[in-house]
């Protein structure tokens, strides 16, 4: 693989901007790479690319459905599209042409999901999209990417090239400070244990993984609690390896996403806890409610999306946690 | 349903001077109308009026038009064919096993466990299916997005991509959004097929939702476009020639009757998704070996 050569960044930037750095690059490298949207490119910064390789680059305007089916037939006929629009069209408004046309298929095609979540803020309730990691974690054979900052975000869609299959890749609206020093080759398994704990592990994604950091140290500080913080960048497939060695150290997690509870990152956890080492796992999220308007954090505070939000779940999770420790169960089916 | 009998000598990707005639074509349709009579039967599935009446444009394409080779089925250079009416499939595998993509023998399995042909076209199951399809109103955007593809491997203009589309499809909104983005981009080798034969599971498309005059939609949205008799072998021929000539979007409106062939189901209501029963099956068989017979006379070939 061609290595990843950007610059990291030290001071908050957007994840969605890692995506259109990283997009020109891929087509520096790869003359099959191409990128669409549907009028929303500077938005998604996929106009980055756009202004690199007119040729290469395809602007649907507002036909979210169309982008998706047309990248269908340019992925069957050799190129590897970057289909790029806010999360809420690239999921529920055209989740037919991705099930059927690009999942169904297996194709490599690459859904750039801006403006996930609550934190894009001011639009409100019909802009912000809370459930696709959910639906994108329903569809056979899609897999589920959410990044912690731009470092992160930049190896995803810079590796995602070289992975088989359909992928979801869901990018965030506003700046977000930076957890990753470096700009990794490789995401790995997409589980990555950030701070090592004893007590409680809280496993988060996206723009909930520096507030995790945040909360346990505050935790630490002035509870004496060691909080393990474990990013799920790679949702699905999951690496249920990693998440049990966690939760076998320290026998209860919270969860902690910009997304509704059902579905997402929560329920990923759980399934593996379910199956191969039940304990309990408290899940921080939106629960059956749709979001607001206001600004990214306003929104965020709103619904509890916070570092206090964490810490508060987690003292509570802290006394319903289990006296006795049983070992994990293995060889179970899940993956 | 055994009593099935192979073409003779199918001819994949004719040259020019071995063209099979309008007459032979005609004999090819209705050999294939068989072939989705007896594969229906066995099924007990499937949707049998509407292959019927695609039947003509899919042998005009399959065994006149389209540059393919059965040999080589990822060959680069090859016409593509997109089937976004999907639940015709059967009307396509008949083609595609006539051609020798696979054994005859495969489309007994159609619909069933362990057979590759599946209700709707699967590109990673059937050799010679280009894209999945069966949910209505995507076809048309798959091949706008082929021939982007091709555009970029500088094929545009020795490839032609032919999309058939139903009227179910022109009441789909993505249809309209693909057309107005093969204008945009000035895409010279696509075709749209409108397989218009005004009848959808709920009733007639006048009494369900009216389509109206389809070919000066696509007009209207910046593509040639005209509109035919569709089981007119040679208009329907001529017609697809044409459009591979024009260097634009182009559109062809086949008026069709659904259940083609045969006579008691010939543009009657009420067998959208229905398979034949055994009778019916039986006397549609028996009127389309009539119809052969006659054209292997008329050909000389008894």
């Amino acid at each position: 693989m061609a290595p990843a050569t950007a610059e990291p960044k030290t001071e908050p930037i957007a994840t969605r901007q890692a995506y259109g750095d990283a997009l020109v690059a891929l087509g520096e490298a790869h003359e099959e790479v191409v990128a669409l949207d549907a009028d929303l490119a500077v938005s998604t910064q996929s106009m980055k690319f756009g202004k690199a390789f007119p040729d290469r680059f395809f602007n649907v305007g507002a036909a979210e459905a169309n982008m998706m089916s047309i990248s269908c037939g340019l992925a069957a006929t050799g190129k590897v599209p970057y289909a790029s629009t806010f999360a809420i069209f690239a999921s529920s408004r055209s989740y037919d042409q991705v099930r059927l046309g690009i999942a169904h298929n297996e194709l490599k095609v690459r859904i750039g999901a801006s403006h996930g979540g609550v934190s894009l803020g001011e639009d409100g309730a019909s802009h912000q999209m809370i459930e696709d990691i959910a639906l994108m974690r329903a569809m056979p054979k899609m897999q589920v990417i959410v990044p912690a900052d731009y470092n992160q975000a930049y190896t995803a869609t810079h590796e995602s090239f070289e992975r088989e299959g359909p992928i979801y890749m869901r990018f965030g609206r506003p700046s977000t400070p930076i957890v990753y020093d470096e700009i990794a080759e490789t995401l790995g398994d997409g589980v990555d244990v950030l701070r090592q704990g004893k007590d409680i592990s809280i496993f988060a994604c996206g723009h909930m993984v520096w507030r995790a950091l945040d909360a346990a140290q505050k935790l630490e500080r002035e509870d004496g609690i060691e909080a393990e913080v474990v990013n799920v960048a790679i949702i699905k497939p999951l690496a249920s390896k990693a998440v049990l060695e966690s939760l076998a150290k320290t026998g209860v997690a919270v969860t902690a996403e910009e997304h509704r509870v059902t579905g997402g990152l929560g329920d990923a956890i759980r399934q593996v806890a379910a199956e191969q080492h039940p304990v309990p796992v408290f899940a921080l999220g939106m629960g059956d409610e749709f979001g607001v308007s206001g600004t990214a954090e306003a929104c965020m505070e709103h619904f509890g999306l916070t570092s206090t939000g964490i810490i508060d779940l987690v003292r509570e999770a802290m006394v319903k946690k289990p006296l006795v420790q049983h070992p994990p169960i293995r060889g179970s089916s899940l993956d | 349903m055994s009593h099935l009998k192979p073409v003779p000598d199918p001819k994949p990707a004719p040259a020019s001077d071995q063209q099979p005639s309008i007459e032979e074509l005609e004999r090819y349709a209705t050999v294939l109308r068989m072939h989705c009579v007896s594969m229906l039967a066995v099924a007990k599935s499937g949707h049998l009026d509407s292959s019927l009446s695609a039947a003509d444009i899919v042998t005009a394409l399959y065994f006149r038009v389209l540059r393919h080779d059965p040999r080589n089925p990822n060959w680069p250079e090859r016409d593509r064919f997109v089937l976004s009416k999907g639940h015709a499939a059967p009307i396509q595998y008949a083609a595609l096993a006539e051609h020798g993509y696979f054994p005859v023998e495969d489309l007994q399995g159609l619909r069933s466990i362990g057979s590759h042909l599946q209700g709707h076209p699967d590109m990673n199951r059937t050799p010679g299916i280009e894209v999945s399809t069966g949910s209505l109103g995507q076809g048309l955007s798959m091949s706008v997005g082929i021939c982007l593809a091709l555009r970029l491997d500088g094929l545009s203009d020795t490839v032609q991509t032919f999309a058939v589309l139903s009227d179910g499809d022109c009441q789909e909104g993505e249809t309209w959004e693909a057309a107005m983005s093969a204008a945009h981009y000035e895409i010279p080798n696509i075709t749209a097929i409108v397989d218009y034969n005004h009848l959808q599971t709920d009733g007639t498309t006048e009494e369900v939702m009216d389509t109206g005059d389809v070919r000066a939609k696509f007009e209207a949205f910046g593509w040639d476009s005209v509109e035919i008799d569709g089981h007119d072998m040679s208009a329907v021929v001529e017609a697809l020639e044409r459009s591979r000539t024009l260097g634009r979007p182009s559109a062809i409106v086949c008026q069709t009757k659904k259940g083609r062939g045969v006579s008691f189901m010939e543009g009657r209501f009420g067998f959208h998704g229905k398979p034949p029963s055994p009778e019916q099956a039986e006397q549609a068989m028996e009127e389309l070996e009539a119809t052969k017979r006659a054209q292997d006379e008329a050909l000389g070939k008894r």
